[in-house]
């Protein structure tokens, strides 16, 4: 593999029938294309489900899966949006142990990390945060001392800047190399 | 209380069949309605519990189905009517057991591009997911070795399903489409709705024109290149390139070479076809791919077997690929102009565009390296008493014209088919190349026939790969249909134990095969059974087979440990390759002896 393997993001609009999200997750399986997350969920037009895939993948290797996609029936548009301005975000949900003593220690740490307190307990908080994922790293380095009992971290959802494409566009999308 | 005897009806033509649309038909009978419109006249199937439905209806409608004895056989026969009419070819096969029986013959046409479509009957909606009797997720199994599958669970859906499906497996880069269709849905009625217009699918884009940027620069390399070679891949008969390739080659005088499934794409006499590449291809042409400065790879895939190391492949040629799916560019082979379309079109948009450019020196190179390899004419050449395959497959093109049908199975018999079967025609020889499917020849020629109810189809298969799919002379006898059978006989697992004999230290780990008495299995059938042990009877075996109605069967009982050479090891430069060892006379090699070395004949 070449030397240009980093971190891409591809945005893919699918249709919303059962079945999409396991056809997109065997592809990526079955061609060896190393996935780090894969995140998938309603958008404003009905029928049209919004995937963001984060892989490690070389130039070519981007382009080909971008092709593979396309040849998924039900997969209306693929952008690679890796070089693209764009809003890239993770949301975590940290459960972290606080007393009485730390509760007001913890809360101010939020306050640094913009990330919010949702949930307060006797024993534990429940702190919400949403950022690219160096950020939510970030937290969860200084909360380690404290004592993290569970989280979870959802995939990347991305959106460029500027205008998203239109149904009109995306029917006449093609793979690159392509007219 | 006794049932009464069906009426007897009057069989019905597509001509006298009523026009139902509007009315309120079962699910089964819009199956059927849908693959009359879809221009079905045969297909291959096995009936069910979950797909009796659908049999039942099939009796009113002008659809002749084909009992085979195994679904994998069912899968194999669309297959190989697909390949020779060009058309979809239809599989039916019930749930669970029958529907993954065809799994290896709907991977078989997905790694070569074949259009099928397999209908297949489910448990009722309701029991779905109940691990009910005979219940397979058959759509999760297909789903990476087909182009697309569907699960229908009610009646309407049908119609609008199997026209996706048909519209799917042909279009673009063709390949199988599965419908798993529930019981229920086959029960139910609904109206029955046709739309006769192409079927519309938001995500689907199967037809792409290059980019006029990347026809510039494919037409200066190629009137810059000094040793040019085109490369003349399955694509090349997908989309009836033929006659494009012809003028392309004459408008340029660029040589050719084939890969297997593009054997007959490009006729194997015409003074530049160079003949075959990769793995066993001729010892010349892999040669003179690895020394040209411009390949123009047409409608192939750059296969691991007709490549060898990348590291060292064509390391100083410029590449063109001409391909219809985006997705096989710069796959296992960089290359420096992709060109996405049709491979008819491409040609025919490159063609006027270029001028003859002489290459006398290139011509004469590849001349030399053809040089002591190749045989001025094998049939002059001694048998030294032995059958040998070569000369049984020779022998067959010499008796045949050249002019049959060849389906193949997989394995050495293959190879030296494709060295020694010289194709002229696009179609004539299907064979089982990307997935490499053993079993793959008999019900595949049983499907050509369908397609070609002329045509002299040969059968050249194994005496291991015929076994696995044998159960198929019962419907050649059951279906009263001629096809003749070469099994190449050589007591072993041939390739496997080729590869035993140079990689593994001659230890023929399962490779000796036991095979039943061949002649007595056909007749067992009903069929015609003949043997030959030597080559002087080969002419008039064969000459029997064609003359009797009937399948027939001919067992060559052939040398047992003979090898195809050359013979590019996996993963080996293209350029190593292992040649057959001279013989020995009085310690000495013998004077060239052709017949050790390869099959060009001309």
């Amino acid at each position: 593999m070449s030397a240009d393997v980093h971190k891409r993001t591809f945005v893919v609009w699918v249709e919303d029938q059962p079945g999409v999200l396991n056809r997109v997750a065997s592809l990526f399986r079955r061609r060896a294309y190393n996935i780090e997350s894969l995140n998938v969920g309603q958008t404003h037009e009905p029928g049209v489900s919004r995937m963001t895939v984060v892989c490690h993948a070389d130039s070519d290797t981007a382009k080909r899966i971008e092709a593979n996609l396309y040849k998924l029936v039900n997969v209306l548009e693929v952008d690679d949006i890796t070089h693209k301005a764009s809003l890239i975000r993770d949301l975590a949900l940290i459960k972290v142990r606080a007393t009485s003593d730390n509760r007001e220690q913890i809360v101010r740490l939020c306050e640094v990390f913009r990330a919010r307190v949702v949930d307060v307990g006797p024993e534990n908080l429940v702190i919400e945060i949403t950022g690219a994922p160096g950020k939510i790293k970030g937290l969860v380095t200084v909360l380690e001392e404290y004592g993290i009992e569970e989280m979870v971290q959802s995939g990347a959802i991305a959106l460029t800047r500027g205008v998203e494409p239109s149904m009109t566009r995306r029917n006449n999308s093609r793979p690159t190399l392509v007219a | 209380m006794t049932a009464s005897p069906p009426e007897p009806q009057a069989p019905i033509t597509r001509e006298s069949m009523p026009d139902r649309r509007g009315e309120s038909l079962t699910g089964s009978q819009i199956i059927w309605e849908s693959l009359v419109r879809e221009g079905v006249t045969v297909c291959f199937g096995y009936p069910g519990g979950a797909i009796m439905p659908a049999y039942d209806a099939m009796l009113q409608y002008p659809v002749h189905h084909v009992l085979v004895r195994h679904e994998q056989g069912a899968a194999h026969m669309a297959d190989g009517y697909a390949r020779v009419s060009g058309e979809v070819g239809v599989a039916v096969a019930t749930s669970g057991p029958g529907a993954t029986n065809l799994v290896t013959g709907i991977a078989t046409a997905m790694l070569d591009s074949s259009p099928i479509v397999c209908i297949t009957g489910q448990v009722p909606a309701h029991l779905l997911g109940s691990d009910a009797f005979q219940e397979t997720d058959i759509t999760g199994v297909t789903l990476p070795i087909t182009k697309h599958n569907y699960l229908v669970t009610r009646a309407a859906d049908i119609a609008p399903t199997i026209r996706e499906a048909f519209y799917i497996a042909r279009s673009g880069r063709p390949g199988p489409v599965l419908v798993d269709i529930t019981k229920n849905a086959l029960q139910e009625s609904c109206e029955f709705v046709w739309a006769d217009e192409e079927p519309t699918l938001p995500g689907y884009r199967p037809t792409y024109t290059p980019l006029p940027a990347h026809i510039a620069e494919a037409i200066a390399l190629v009137h810059k290149a000094k040793r040019p070679i085109l490369f003349c891949g399955q694509g090349v008969i997908k989309s009836g390139a033929s006659d494009a390739l012809k003028a392309f080659v004459e408008a340029t005088d660029i040589p050719v070479a084939c890969t297997l499934l593009g054997l007959g794409g490009f006729p194997a006499s015409h003074p530049r076809n160079l003949g075959m590449m990769g793995m066993h291809g001729e010892a010349w042409v892999n040669t003179a791919i690895q020394e040209a400065d411009l390949i123009i790879a047409a409608g192939m895939r750059f296969d691991d077997r007709v490549t060898g190391n990348l590291k060292t492949y064509a390391t100083g040629a410029r590449k063109i690929h001409i391909e219809l799916d985006p997705s096989e560019i710069n796959k296992n082979v960089k290359v420096d102009v992709p060109i996405i379309g049709d491979v008819r079109e491409v040609l025919g948009e490159l063609t006027p565009h270029l001028q003859k450019v002489e290459r006398p020196n290139w011509l004469a190179r590849i001349s030399e390296l053809k040089g002591d390899s190749a045989v001025r004419d094998i049939k002059h050449l001694p048998d030294l008493g032995k059958l040998y395959a070569a000369h049984v497959i020779h022998d067959l093109w010499r008796l045949t014209d050249g002019k049959a049908l060849v389906v193949t199975d997989v394995g050495q018999h293959q190879m030296w088919e494709a060295q020694y079967y010289h194709h002229e025609q696009p179609s004539t020889l299907v064979t089982s190349g990307g997935l490499g499917t053993m079993g793959f020849g008999l019900p595949a020629a049983i499907g050509a026939r369908f397609a070609r109810p002329d045509d002299n189809i040969w059968v050249i298969a194994g005496d291991g790969g015929f076994q696995m799919t044998a159960c198929e002379l019962s419907t050649c006898a059951q279906e009263k249909l001629k096809v003749n059978i070469a099994i190449i006989n050589n007591g072993y697992l041939g390739m496997v134990r080729q590869w035993q004999q140079f990689f593994y230290g001659g230890r023929y780990a399962a490779t000796p095969i036991v095979s039943p008495d061949f002649v007595k299995l056909a007749e067992a059938h009903g069929l015609k059974g003949l043997r030959v042990t030597s080559r002087a009877d080969v002419a008039a075996a064969v000459r029997e087979a064609e003359a009797h109605p009937g399948t027939v069967v001919i067992d060559f009982r052939v040398e047992q440990e003979d090898a195809v050479y050359p013979m590019v090891p996996a993963g080996a430069d293209l350029h190593d390759m292992i040649k057959r060892p001279a013989r020995q006379v009085d310690g000495k090699p013998a004077v060239h002896n052709p017949i050790f070395e390869t099959g060009e004949d001309r």
